[in-house]
């Protein structure tokens, strides 16, 4: 079996500025609930995904509508990616009753069906056997489609994620797992919570593929992610795509992170997915100061009307607030 | 028409007429496939439907009831087989945090139709782990429904109620009745619905409400207080969540005199909500306090003698009655 690491695509210029945009968009959402959540305007339930844009970009471009994800609860970049508006995403962050969930929790714990989204809950890991489920489905149905289940390092260690796999494996599911490697467990380091230093060695234990790759590299990502999906919808089973990286913040916006060194983050922050996909564009002359411009602009536009619509947004109706129990 | 059948095989008889009317109806569990179960509920389904129709799975508790919410997310109707109740703890996460908060963080905009069939209840020498009674776990989680069926024909009928129900439902069946429990049941599609008491014997006097394999015990020691002079109604609940509670309180304003009787501990159990409910709602037709016949607050002992003394049985309910009847 070829590695998927070398799995041959092909993008358009066009292709290409546009992951550039939504590695801009997600950056620039992250950034801004940052300040929100500073400013008290957002309550809480901030999970930064800064430095980690590359993963859910490289991963979900490209994925059909059918397509489903089952993301981490960093990832809100997947939700806008996948055709949720980013106005309805903060709103959804401001617990406003236009949010996905009408105000009843925050952040990614909602879903949209019809998009492909799922929602998980706190409890990391739990997404998994339930990205089986859906997966499952696909095979009932004898449908090409595939489903991308989202992990960290530390959600790794739950049975969920061992049970998950494991079903997976046995069923040949469509199922490409993608563990978000960021070192960190809220505070504690990989090296106390695992005695391997790869996650994708435990694939192997299950009985397929698993690769460990530069998190940080948009493409790497993209061409892991496109040879695992292809293997997936071809029926062959899933794949355990490690993706090396690292949070900029704290595991949440509370999270002052006092447990890493500032020497460490300057390491990693100059491997910033942005700047290193920038200067890759700019290197092949795919991207001008015009264009780099033009996307800048459209960015900073999308999240200030996002931003507008999540404060001009009604609060939640109390009466909404013990209905929805039981369909 | 209906025949006597084994309340065992009405419960294989719903699974298999719902699976024939519908194509999105599976069975996934430990042991359903070729073996049938550990009880031989599922016998002939895999034969019947097919190896994805009736799925064997890995000792995965959480990933079988996480399956079962991802392939519900995508309109299928899966049955879940714990091969005990007792066994339910390892996907207690995915039936309380996943399942049961689904709708309500989705804004009202997912149903989740999952069945979780649990094997409940004492008297079968099953010790600590094949014993116990968990309802109060489910019933106290808002966002499940919980059915206990005491018959044959309930636990057909509530089966394929639980089935088309658009929420999680918690299907106890009691593993002493599965034989014992032999009577008629329609053999067209008759369902009993959800939410429903039924009446198992009528009277004046006294109040008893109860559910599962304390139905037959109970019936027992209305019978004998009947040869006293005591008339006693006897309340089969069926549903635990939501529990009928116009039926309850129909029947104590008839009887001013309530006793309750499960199977589960006290602390906490259906009798102390049916109780406070009656304290709220109907104080001043109380003409003695609530009683409750219940498990000690204890594990379920091995041994005969120590089972014996946990367990409540037409003695004990019989004086509890007398008691009341005296006040």
């Amino acid at each position: 079996m070829a590695s998927i690491k070398r799995f041959k695509f092909k993008l358009t210029t066009e292709q290409l500025l546009e992951m550039l945009y939504w590695l801009k968009l997600i950056r620039a959402f992250d950034e801004r609930l940052s300040v929100l959540v500073r400013q008290g305007r957002v309550r809480s339930g901030v999970y930064s995904s800064i430095g980690q844009e590359a993963i859910i970009v490289g991963s979900c471009f490209g994925l059909e509508k059918d397509d489903y994800i089952c993301p981490l609860h960093r990832d809100l970049g997947s939700f806008l990616m996948k055709g949720v508006s980013p106005g309805v995403m903060m709103a959804q962050m401001y617990a406003k009753a236009t949010g996905l969930s009408k105000g009843r929790d925050s952040a990614l714990h909602s879903g949209v069906p019809e998009l492909g989204i799922f929602g998980n809950t706190s409890m990391l890991g739990a997404n998994t056997p339930v990205a089986a489920g859906i997966a499952l489905t696909f095979k009932l149905e004898q449908r090409r489609n595939v489903v991308l289940a989202y992990f960290g390092e530390g959600a790794a260690n739950t049975g969920d994620v061992h049970e998950a796999m494991n079903v997976a494996a046995v069923h040949k599911l469509p199922v490409v797992f993608i563990c978000e490697n960021n070192i960190y467990a809220y505070s504690v380091p990989i090296e106390k919570s695992m005695a391997i230093e790869d996650v994708a060695d435990r694939a192997e234990a299950y009985g397929f593929d698993g690769v460990s790759i530069n998190g940080n590299d948009v493409l790497a990502v993209y061409q892991a992610a496109q040879g695992a999906i292809a293997r997936a919808r071809s029926g062959e089973g899933p794949t355990l795509i490690e993706c090396k990286t690292y949070r900029w913040h704290g595991h949440s916006e509370h999270d002052p992170a006092f447990y890493r060194t500032d020497e460490e983050l300057a390491m990693w922050k100059s491997r910033d997915p942005l700047t290193t996909f920038t200067t890759y564009l700019r290197h092949r002359q795919m991207l001008s100061d015009e264009i780099l411009l033009e996307i800048d602009q459209r960015v900073v536009k999308e999240i200030d009307e996002a931003v507008a619509f999540a404060e001009s947004s009604p609060d939640p109706d109390p009466s909404e607030a013990a209905t929805d129990m039981l369909a | 028409m209906a025949r006597e059948i084994a309340y065992l095989d009405a419960i294989r008889e719903a699974l298999r007429e719902e699976m024939r009317r519908d194509p999105q109806v599976f069975v996934l569990g430990e042991d359903v496939g070729a073996y049938g179960g550990a009880f031989g509920i599922t016998k002939g389904l895999q034969e019947e439907f097919g190896e994805y129709r009736c799925l064997d799975m890995p000792i995965s508790e959480s990933c079988i009831i996480g399956v079962s919410v991802g392939a519900s997310l995508r309109g299928f109707r899966p049955v879940a087989e714990m091969q005990f109740g007792d066994f339910i703890t390892c996907g207690f996460d995915q039936i309380v945090n996943q399942a049961a908060t689904l709708r309500y963080r989705y804004g009202g905009r997912v149903a989740c139709p999952i069945v979780v069939r649990a094997p409940v209840g004492g008297n079968v020498a099953g010790g600590l782990y094949h014993s116990q009674n968990p309802e109060s776990w489910f019933v106290h989680r808002p966002g499940l429904k919980v059915v206990a069926p005491s018959t044959a024909w309930d636990a057909k009928g509530l089966l394929k109620a639980a089935i088309r129900d658009n929420n999680p439902v918690i299907y106890l069946e009691h593993k002493y009745l599965y034989r014992r429990a032999k009577g008629p049941v329609p053999e067209g599609d008759e369902i009993v619905p959800i939410g429903q008491a039924a009446v198992r014997r009528e009277g004046s006097d006294i109040t008893l409400v109860t559910y599962g394999a304390m139905v037959m015990a109970s019936l027992d020691a209305a019978e004998r207080l009947s040869k006293e002079g005591v008339e006693v109604e006897v309340i089969d609940l069926r549903t635990l969540s939501p529990w009928d509670k116009g039926a309850v309180l129909a029947s104590l304003e008839k009887t001013s005199r309530l006793v309750v009787v499960h199977e589960d501990v006290k602390t906490l159990g259906l009798g102390a909500e049916i109780s406070a409910t009656v304290m709220e709602e109907r104080f001043e037709h109380l003409d003695a306090p609530v009683m409750r016949v219940t498990y000690p607050d204890s594990h379920c002992p091995f041994s005969a003698v120590l089972e014996r003394e946990n367990l409540p049985n037409a003695d004990k309910i019989a004086d509890a009655l007398r008691t009341l009847a005296a006040y």
